[in-house]
């Protein structure tokens, strides 16, 4: 029997190798980054627990509600898993897809032991459900914070289509670890969001350049948001998760404090700056115009060179 | 939204041993089809919702192809749709029917 096995793992491994983690589905996601065949998904799409709210709007409704939740293995050990569907009304927060992530970060903070990797891909809260999405955001993020105190790893992934925005950016900053790649964007008000509040002199939301510089996946490496940069694939991701598990620390008052004065020491550096690019020539970086044009391989390389940043919060 | 329901009787039951399967997402254009091996062998359900009404000529004219070519016996499909169109929409219910086919759980 252990031949077909053998070749379903190599099969698996050569699959994530070629699929891109931005164009997958949550599903196939899952399936390429744990361990082949070892997900099990709780509460799936056949229990149908729907919103109940969508069908109020007269709007279509997913059977899983935009996020599939459940438990499997990565490189042989166990871990929960969550990963939003981005296409289904953005990945944004509904109440019963946030119902079904903190009920797996409790379940996380009750057995102590088991990691859990969230895969972002959400603009936000889901504005047809705004109040129940908005606490929905409340309660994960103290899920996060509660399941971290009992020494759970929480490792937030993100390199979806909509990027990691609203309630989901400030989720992800309460997780233990981040990884991202170029196309995942993490921030709390979108650029349209900005533009809107503040004009278009603060921020041009139709300058492509100039989002993905300021929220894009190598600025918030650069600044130390995210740990690890992975390229734009599903075993990337699967690399970056295996690297962070083993990377990340105990959770206490020292390092909280440790990371506080690493924020004021990079507010002091950069505040005065007007650019993205400016921040990348402060911190030393020789050619700093020419990161949002450099291939993944060679960014990691430049990223390893000016080193961690992060102390376990950002 | 409207919602649609077809009942076909078939021949044969659909091959496989998994009971249920998803495939796709709710997204304009796209649809999800959730397949389930819940019936007699020689029923077939299909049970839509839509967010674009008025078009179940065209649903009945692509599910009656669809029963015809593979025979979907026991199988009840649950589809979401977010407006996809009759291309989409047989691409998604093959996909479906391929998935449950598959051994496994």
């Amino acid at each position: 029997m252990t031949a077909p096995i053998r070749h379903t793992v190599q099969f698996q491994a050569e699959r994530a190798h070629a699929t891109s983690f931005n164009e997958a589905s949550a599903r196939t996601r899952i399936e390429l980054l744990l361990d082949a065949g070892s997900f099990v998904e709780f509460l799936g799409p056949e229990s149908r627990e729907v919103s109940p709210h969508l069908k109020i709007f007269d709007l279509p409704e997913q059977f899983d509600d935009g996020i599939v939740v459940g438990r499997g293995s990565l490189d042989g050990s166990p871990v929960f898993v969550a990963a939003q569907e981005g296409r289904f009304m953005g990945g944004a927060f509904g109440e019963v897809h946030g119902a079904k992530l903190i009920g797996l970060l409790r379940a996380a903070r009750e057995l102590r032991s088991i990691p859990v990797l969230i895969l972002f891909d959400t603009g936000g809260v889901r504005l047809q459900e705004a109040n129940a999405g908005e606490l929905a955001i409340a309660e994960i993020m103290r899920a996060v914070m509660e399941a971290r105190t009992e020494g759970v790893k929480v490792i937030g992934l993100i390199g979806g289509r909509s990027g990691c925005y609203g309630g989901g950016g400030l989720i992800s900053a309460c997780c233990s670890a981040l990884a991202v790649s170029e196309p995942g964007r993490i921030a709390v008000s979108g650029p349209e969001v900005i533009e809107t509040n503040r004009g278009v002199e603060e921020f041009d939301s139709r300058d492509r350049a100039l989002v993905w510089r300021t929220m894009g996946g190598k600025h918030r490496r650069l600044l130390g948001a995210a740990d690890v940069f992975s390229e734009d694939t599903v075993q990337g991701f699967r690399d970056a998760a295996l690297e962070l598990l083993g990377l990340v620390g105990t959770y206490d008052l020292g390092r909280l404090k440790a990371e506080h004065a690493r924020l004021s020491d990079r507010l002091r550096s950069f505040g005065a700056c007007e650019d993205a690019v400016d921040i990348w020539a402060a911190e030393g970086i020789a050619d700093a115009e020419a990161i949002p044009e450099l291939p993944a391989d060679q960014f990691i390389a430049l990223a390893n060179t000016i080193g961690r940043t992060s102390h376990d919060a950002r | 939204m409207e919602d649609l329901n077809f009942q076909h009787t078939v021949g044969t039951r659909a091959g496989g041993s998994r009971r249920s399967a998803i495939i796709g997402v709710v997204a304009s254009g796209n649809l999800e089809v959730l397949v389930e091996r819940v019936l007699p062998d020689t029923e077939c359900r299909l049970e839509i919702k839509t967010a674009a009404t008025g078009f179940g000529d065209v649903w009945n004219a692509v599910i009656a192809d669809f029963v015809e070519r593979h025979s979907p016996g026991g199988l009840k499909f649950s589809i979401n749709d977010g407006g996809a169109r009759p291309d989409t929409v047989s691409l998604r219910l093959a996909q479906a029917i391929q998935l449950i086919e598959e051994d496994g759980q």
